[in-house]
């Protein structure tokens, strides 16, 4: 980081924007300030055109659908990893929560569904919760703190299933089942609660004041300390907000499924952190917003379908793409982000 | 009276932490050899000592690769995909001989390392997501390589999965081979002291004038390149190439290896003899478990416990 600053500093620009008087933005900054907060979503609306044109098969109603089903659960994990980037933090445990959430919804719905819905909850929203408290309080790596989470969280997923044997089934006639398979004007209604959640996530990241403090606490902790802003507080809140998301997008997915699936989830934290990073929030911290997390996950699940509808080429060949994708995005935006540094 | 007792006790305090941190790792494999050696039925075995070390050696060629990124500061988590991608290539080339598909195998490895290299070096990219990046490709393209698992059938792997040299197994004079050479690497070269200068602060080591981004690439091609050795011992003990779950959550087996070793996160110490007994631990812990039937799902518990443990331990206060 501070490195960065030195060189950024070395640059022309940097020293003729103090002497001058404030020329303003040059073209070229506005432009790389344009491309990192909407890059994703061009990028995204020309792969539909381009696949639209491509495939038949692409633009129809069904395909969407189920396109925007199967988004619908990553959405919710990355709206949650969006708020532990933005403080510059990470959560490698949404996989393991996301399928823990799941399993534990499933076996709670034979309590009723208010037990399935906030069971998971409430199981996932402690774990996020510790996450934060050791991260927080003891100054512990997010990533170590997260990957230690997803050792134990699919630990306890795997000592409640008989390691992994037994298979809880959510019943066919309950509200559960209603959430996840039910629809309304013809669209999902995990589709419906993903949007709401993503309303509320970008209110509550743009106008409230936890909002405020988490992107102070990613923008520079010890200022943001300074400034008064509960820096500690944030973080414990922002790893529980996390987990609570990967809990109920998992328990959202088992009454999709109808049944609690042990083995969801692996890779899942990658597509969420690779879907933030598409849509824009920087890994450093700071900087961010709740609607690239979306467009992030769509143009993923877009890029997956194409590969699917090019019949030929292997699902393998996904995740090689998604990789490259992954990298070329990191890579452009970091240069962006020296650029935008100068302004 | 009272307050130099209150000072004497967090001096006491800290040294223990600091002991702990020091020698914690061999306290700890030598209270699990104890309470296996006690309570554990064939456990004293040359037959069972054989097994776990060969168990634990393709782990600990990776761990070694992992405590060289992790003393720049870095990490690497694409090492579990590297395995894989190293498997198919083996697989694919083992019909020039077994000498050919080893050099091709290692030399992916070495590529996939020096991309994970540029990527850190010169486009400053965070070791974690250009890693990361890496990890999902590499396994898409080990997998597009060679869609399934296939049988290795060739006279020379078999030899270098089962032979031995009086009665020490090759796979283990291997680990324990280039466990001492990284070690000498670290220690005693030029190389070894601008990588732990690197960790320690990555601004001063370039005011120094230290080739920053040399030794970046070189840490993390020496990473690959060691992943994909590891990919071949594992095939070879196998006698069979899985790109689908060769070397998944390896980077964690190798990440908790040099932290529990003693290794801090924030770079700038490698600690080497650390980090093998690390690999151990865990080899030990696990078959602790597995060996008085607990179920597989403990393991991971324990494994996460013990990794928050060993961080906390090793936590440096005051740098974050």
């Amino acid at each position: 980081m501070t490195t960065e600053t030195t060189e950024a500093d070395m640059q022309p620009d940097a020293v003729r924007k103090v002497t001058d008087e404030d020329p303003g933005p040059s073209r070229a900054d506005r432009f790389s300030a344009l491309a990192q907060q909407h890059g994703a979503l061009v990028t995204l609306l020309v792969a539909m055109v381009v696949a639209s044109l491509s495939f038949d098969t692409f633009l129809t109603g069904d395909n969407l659908e189920n396109m925007a089903l199967s988004s619908a659960f990553l959405a919710v994990v990355a709206l949650g990893m969006t708020f532990v980037i933005v403080t510059g933090g990470i959560d490698l445990s949404v996989g393991s929560l996301f399928a823990l959430g799941g399993v534990v919804a499933a076996w709670g719905s034979q309590y009723g569904s208010a037990v399935a819905l906030l069971l998971p909850l409430a199981v996932c929203g402690l774990i996020g919760l510790v996450n934060g408290l050791l991260i927080a309080r003891s100054g512990l790596a997010p990533f170590i703190v997260t990957l230690a989470a997803m050792l134990g969280a699919r630990g306890i997923l795997l000592a409640i299933t008989d390691e992994g044997s037994r298979t809880y089934l959510v019943d066919k006639d309950s509200f559960l089942a209603t959430l996840g398979q039910g629809s309304l004007l013809g669209i999902g209604v995990p589709v419906w609660i993903t949007v709401a959640l993503f309303v509320l996530g970008a209110v509550v990241l743009r106008h409230t004041r936890f909002g405020q403090y988490v992107y102070a606490v990613g923008g520079n902790e010890d200022a943001a300390a300074l400034m008064g802003a509960p820096v500690a507080r944030t973080k414990i809140a922002v790893y529980a907000v996390s987990g609570l998301c990967a809990g109920l997008a998992g328990a959202l997915n088992a009454a999709w499924l109808l049944s609690g699936v042990t083995i969801l989830g692996t890779g899942m934290e990658l597509e969420a952190i690779a879907a933030v990073v598409i849509g824009g929030t920087l890994l450093s911290g700071g900087f961010g917003f709740v609607s690239g997390s979306l467009v992030g996950v769509l143009l993923l699940k877009v890029i997956q379908n194409v590969i699917n509808q090019i019949g030929s080429l292997d699902s393998a060949y996904q995740q090689v793409v998604s990789g490259a994708f992954l990298a070329v995005v990191v890579v452009a935006q970091t240069w962006l982000g020296r650029r935008r540094r100068v302004l | 009276m009272t307050e130099l007792a209150l000072a004497q006790g967090r001096v006491g305090r800290d040294r223990l932490l600091r002991l702990l941190q020091e020698y914690g790792v061999y306290a700890g494999v030598a209270a699990l050899l104890l309470f296996n050696f006690a309570f554990t039925d064939h456990f004293v075995s040359a037959e069972n000592f054989r097994t776990q070390a060969v168990q634990v050696a393709p782990v600990l060629i990776v761990a070694l690769g992992m405590a060289l990124a992790i003393g720049t500061e870095g990490v690497d988590l694409s090492v579990g995909s590297v395995m894989a991608l190293s498997t198919s290539l083996l697989s694919l080339y083992l019909g020039y001989g077994p000498w050919a598909a080893v050099l091709v195998a290692v030399a992916g490895g070495t590529l996939i390392g020096l991309a994970n290299g540029t990527l850190v070096a010169h486009l400053g990219v965070q070791p974690i997501v250009a890693t990361l990046a890496l990890m999902v490709a590499c396994r898409g393209l080990a997998l597009v390589l060679l869609p399934q698992l296939k049988d290795v059938r060739d006279p020379g792997m078999t030899a270098l999965g089962s032979g031995d040299v009086l009665g020490v197994p090759y796979l283990v004079l291997i680990a324990v081979g280039l466990a001492l050479l990284v070690a000498f690497v670290v220690r005693r070269t030029t190389f070894g002291r601008q990588l732990l200068a690197i960790g320690d602060s990555r601004p001063a080591a370039r005011l120094a004038g230290l080739p920053v981004r040399r030794v970046l690439i070189v840490v993390y091609a020496c990473s690959g390149a060691l992943a994909a050795v590891a990919g071949v011992l594992a095939t070879a003990r196998l006698t069979a190439s899985d790109p689908t779950s060769l070397g998944t959550l390896m980077e964690l087996s190798a990440i908790t290896a040099v932290v529990v070793g003693g290794t801090p996160l924030s770079g700038g110490r490698v600690r080497i003899g650390g980090t093998v007994a690390g690999a151990v631990l865990i080899q030990l812990l696990t078959t602790t478990l597995v060996k008085h039937d607990l179920p597989p799902s403990w393991t991971q518990m324990a494994q996460a416990v013990v990794i928050v443990g060993a961080v906390y331990a090793a936590r440096e206060r005051g740098k974050r």
